[in-house]
């Protein structure tokens, strides 16, 4: 009955909220490229090391990001799968609405072609 | 192409739809008053909906259930919060069991439409959604809303922007 992308189980509240911080979003906006470390992406903002290390922790936990080690270094690279994931599910619900309002068009268009046929009538 | 704005709040889990209608506000008024023509756009074709009981006053409710593919049927019903036709109409979209009594274990979405006049023979829409939780929206999208799935699954997250993907 259900045809609906399988989502393993991920938590979206704490998704959702992970992603309410415009300096989460910065971080997760960077990681795509997945080239910095903290110590690298903490560069970026005005704020202490272990600030960002705290909000990389709350996107870490939130499986929006990961740290991956690379060489001797350790990155942080965004989960771009859970990201489409949270974005999919309100593009699903738009969707839905799109459907629901061609469908009242076409029923509006319908009832006035019947009126304007009925007018024609002598 | 009559949808004219969506806005999607991904922190407040709400989404908002305009559209505009080449129609008085009490014709589109219709499409919300008038179980019969209900039934012709709120259920996808493959889940069309049936109104059992349909009472807009404010405190009342509106009783429906969607059959499915299979015969499958998904009752729900409307919570009516305010009704104040042609221009408004609030309430809260639930669950039921198959026996019609509410069913309180699933959850609810609260659904705002506004109806306004915009020019001679010109009417606006807007429907603006909100659920209480990221499961809720799931779960009714889940239910029975297969026709969501259209939507490409690569969609491009707004949140991060186009530019961001394009790099990858």
């Amino acid at each position: 009955m259900v045809v609906f992308v399988q989502i393993g189980p991920p938590d979206f509240d704490r998704m959702f909220g992970a992603l309410a911080d415009h300096t989460r979003r910065d971080i997760v906006r960077r990681a795509i490229s997945a080239e910095e470390g903290v110590v690298e992406l903490a560069s970026h903002y005005p704020m202490s090391f272990a600030a960002v290390q705290k909000h990389v922790g709350v996107l870490e936990r939130a499986g929006l990001v990961t740290k991956e080690r690379i060489g001797r270094r350790k990155v942080v690279h965004t989960n771009l799968e859970r990201l489409r994931v949270a974005r999919r599910l309100l593009d699903q619900y738009e969707e839905l609405w799109r459907c629901r309002i061609d469908r009242m068009t076409e029923l509006i268009a319908e009832t006035r072609r019947a009126t304007d046929d009925r007018h024609r009538r002598p | 192409m009559t949808v004219i704005a969506v806005r999607k709040d991904p922190q407040r889990l709400t989404i908002t739809v305009e559209a505009e209608f080449d129609a008085s506000p009490e014709r589109v008024w219709q499409l919300w008053a008038d179980p019969r023509q209900l039934e012709r756009w709120w259920g996808p074709p493959t889940y069309p909906a049936t109104f059992t009981k349909h009472d807009l006053a404010p405190g009342s409710s509106v009783a429906y259930y969607m059959t499915g593919p299979e015969g499958d049927q998904l009752h729900h019903y409307w919570e009516v919060l305010e009704a104040d036709g042609p221009h408004r109409l609030l309430f809260r979209d639930r669950f039921a069991n198959a026996d019609g009594t509410p069913n309180t274990d699933l959850p609810m979405n609260t659904v705002r439409v506004v109806i306004e006049e915009v020019g001679h023979g010109h009417t606006r829409m807007s429907i603006e959604s909100a659920f209480p939780s990221a499961e809720a929206l799931e779960q009714v999208l889940g239910m029975g809303m297969e026709e969501g799935t259209k939507q490409a699954v690569g969609q491009i997250d707004a949140i991060l922007g186009e530019d961001a993907f394009a790099k990858r």
